[in-house]
């Protein structure tokens, strides 16, 4: 408190310094006033204070909030407000079954997923790898791997199809889902996908996630007592990257 | 990020980068005897004589001619399409800390999109008590903050996981970029919203999402959002290239890059994640007995040799040697970094450049008289919460070989008595 009156005189002073020369100058350099021109007396005290306290309030930060930015309405919240959350949160009214699903993805999706959303060349698959996450290659797909019937639906309703994304209708995008959860044998061909079947649908790795428990699990990498000298006899090539030569070559050579 | 790094198709011919050609260096410059006169002294060079180019021959520059190989590249075999990929920071031609604009690695999910200043928005909206909407210009005059942050890919290194695979630093460590920020923190932005509706903070979220067409929704406890995340519109003095999400990208320090969302355009605060693509079915790492670890944000310490290594041969031959490299933690500082030449029997401490500072590259150097003997170079860092960067051995032993992300091991280049230098594993 203190500190911000003696600030608050300081700046007082020097914007009164400032404008005494001011006028000193503007004194000498204005035309002169015309005749008839009334001078009204000033309380020319009182005034440079006025101009003083709005200086300092100018430089003053502001506490609190900046009144910056407009409401949002409810209409624009609507449009980007679109994530589906695990427990249905946002999942919009509509239908559609893995038959209707099938043609949509044979038209929009398969030209990188497959006709059976096995995935082409090096794209997605999305389908398949059921109980591989523990073998040397797991194949992770939506039905083998993604935990979750909301993130597939969230992401093929907002990302996908991958170049024309947001172009699918919510039913389109029921149906496709449907396809993708036919193609992992999860539902059969007639399940109506819906915001009501929607937890009829079991996810096989909705428990093949842990919190990171990195600390407790790699506790052993906090460790102040590194060797330093001696710490091993003998050191051997096990791996050389020449071997398995994956390296982009250099365009200059 | 790459979706799937086990499906490797290899590329014809080794890449060496010219370490053969350039051999021990007998010719190349710097290298003549005392007797002979240099003709670049002793001659009149043109350059001496004629004029160069006036202040109004580049508004805007590029590097030189001569330095037009330090460029980002690519891994063909790693992505479907360029559109939705990777490419790699060319850090074994860089030095210091900070990562130019123009050579920091890309990574997009549907592809570089313009997005102009005027068309810009950014939505605050959910649990707050009233939800916003910003232009750019809004975002300016809010008070700023300026820090420097290395932002990195989870899945830096991840090719490395089942063995040594790509020869050069850039492809091994260079999903990796060290910027300069300008921005507003976006605790600011949460206020100005007001958060009293979201109730108790603990346990609260935001979800963050981009303008572009993939969107990259991420899941962010209100803790690290209220801390020290950034919405930034200013790297290295200018403003972000389109590359990183101009012209308004979210800085997480010291979490996976992911989370770094490019062209910011929502924010919502919510009472649990999202659990969205981007942080379930990817950015998940995967241990050996097919449980998965999610959320896995922060950028364990990690450090590598930058010079000499595979694109950075020794081309002087014996003699002074400068050893450098870069160390990073995402959890704090670097406080030191060990170098071995011997494959891990001996270590000695690094010179820092610098001090190092909090989830920002720190620059490390080892000034060597080097006698022409095979090298096993590693490098070890320490950051201020005492963890120590682990082995591959050591990484494997937890995490197995299909983690793809997280792989912050010690990388071993062997340096052959010729100079040349190749991504070896060792025992």
């Amino acid at each position: 408190m203190l500190k911000s009156r003696e600030l608050f005189m300081i700046s007082s002073a020097c914007v009164f310094g400032i404008l005494l020369v001011a006028i000193n100058f503007a004194d000498r350099f204005v035309t002169q006033l015309p005749e008839n021109a009334k001078i009204v007396p000033m309380d020319l005290d009182s005034e440079f204070k006025l101009i003083a306290a709005a200086y300092a309030s100018v430089v003053a930060p502001r506490v609190g909030k900046f009144d910056l930015g407009r409401a949002a309405t409810k209409k624009e919240v609507a449009a980007w407000n679109r994530d589906i959350s695990p427990d249905g949160t946002g999942l919009p009214v509509g239908s559609g079954d893995a038959i209707d699903g099938e043609e949509i993805f044979s038209e929009r999706c398969a030209f990188c997923h497959g006709d059976f959303a096995e995935g082409l060349d090096n794209w997605p698959e999305l389908a398949g790898g059921l109980d591989t996450l523990a073998d040397e290659d797991p194949v992770k797909t939506v039905g083998s791997y993604w935990p979750y019937l909301s993130t597939t639906w969230d992401y093929v309703k907002r990302s996908m199809p991958f170049g024309y994304a947001q172009s699918l209708t919510d039913d389109e995008v029921y149906a496709t889902v449907a396809y993708i959860l036919y193609s992992n044998d999860l539902i059969d061909e007639d399940f109506v996908l819906s915001n009501e079947s929607f937890f009829d649908v079991e996810m096989p790795n909705t428990n093949g996630f842990i919190i990171d428990d990195r600390k407790i699990a790699e506790s052993h990498f906090w460790n102040k007592n590194v060797c330093m000298s001696d710490c091993k006899n003998e050191v051997k090539i096990i791996m050389r990257a020449a071997v398995l030569d994956v390296t982009p070559e250099d365009e200059e050579s | 990020m790459a979706d799937n790094f086990s499906d490797k198709k290899p590329s014809r011919r080794q890449f060496l980068a010219g370490a053969a050609a350039l051999g021990t260096g007998a010719t190349t410059a710097g290298s003549l005897s005392a007797s002979d006169d240099d003709p670049l002294i002793t001659e009149v060079q043109e350059w001496a004589q004629i004029t160069g180019d006036g202040v109004d021959a580049t508004p805007y520059g590029l590097p030189i001619e001569f330095e037009k190989d330090v460029v980002r590249r690519n891994v063909g075999w790693l992505t479907a399409d360029t559109i939705s990929s990777i490419n790699f920071s060319p850090i074994h031609a860089l030095d210091g800390t900070i990562t130019p604009q123009g050579c920091a690695f890309e990574r997009h999910h549907s592809g570089a999109i313009e997005l102009r200043k005027e068309d810009y928005r950014l939505m605050i909206n959910g649990l707050v008590d009233q939800e916003l909407v910003f232009t750019y210009e809004d975002l300016e005059r809010f008070p700023r903050e300026q820090h420097v942050y290395f932002c990195e890919c989870a899945a830096n290194t991840g090719m490395e996981w089942a063995g040594a695979q790509l020869n050069g630093v850039q492809f091994t460590h260079g999903m990796i970029h060290n910027m300069e920020y300008v921005g507003v923190p976006l605790r600011t932005l949460l206020n100005e919203a007001g958060l009293n509706a979201a109730g108790d903070l603990k346990g609260k979220w935001i979800f963050v999402e981009g303008a572009d067409a993939s969107s990259n929704g991420r899941s962010i406890p209100m803790e690290k959002a209220l801390d020290d995340v950034l919405v930034a519109f200013k790297a290295n003095g200018e403003a972000l290239r389109k590359e990183h999400g101009y012209p308004v990208r979210l800085v997480v320090p010291g979490w996976e890059g992911n989370m770094w969302v490019k062209w910011l355009r929502r924010v919502e605060v919510m009472d649990a994640p999202v659990e969205s693509r981007e942080e379930t079915s990817k950015y998940t790492d995967t241990l050996a007995d097919g449980i998965s670890r999610k959320w896995t944000w922060a950028m364990d310490a990690k450090s590598v040799v930058t010079s000499p290594s595979p694109q950075s041969p020794i081309s002087h031959g014996k003699g002074p040697l400068v050893i450098s490299g870069l160390a990073w933690s995402g959890r704090g500082a670097v406080t030191r970094v060990d170098i071995t030449i011997d494959g891990g029997k001996n270590w000695h401490e690094a010179r820092l450049a610098q001090p190092g500072t909090k989830m920002a590259l720190t620059r490390f150097y080892l000034d060597v008289e080097w006698n022409g003997v095979e090298m096993f170079l590693q490098s070890r860092a320490h950051d201020e919460t005492g963890y120590v960067q682990p082995s591959k051995e050591e990484l494997r032993k937890v995490r197995g070989l299909n983690s793809i992300y997280h792989n912050n091991c010690i990388q071993t280049w062997w340096i052959k008595s010729n100079g040349e230098v190749e991504n070896v594993e060792i025992s």
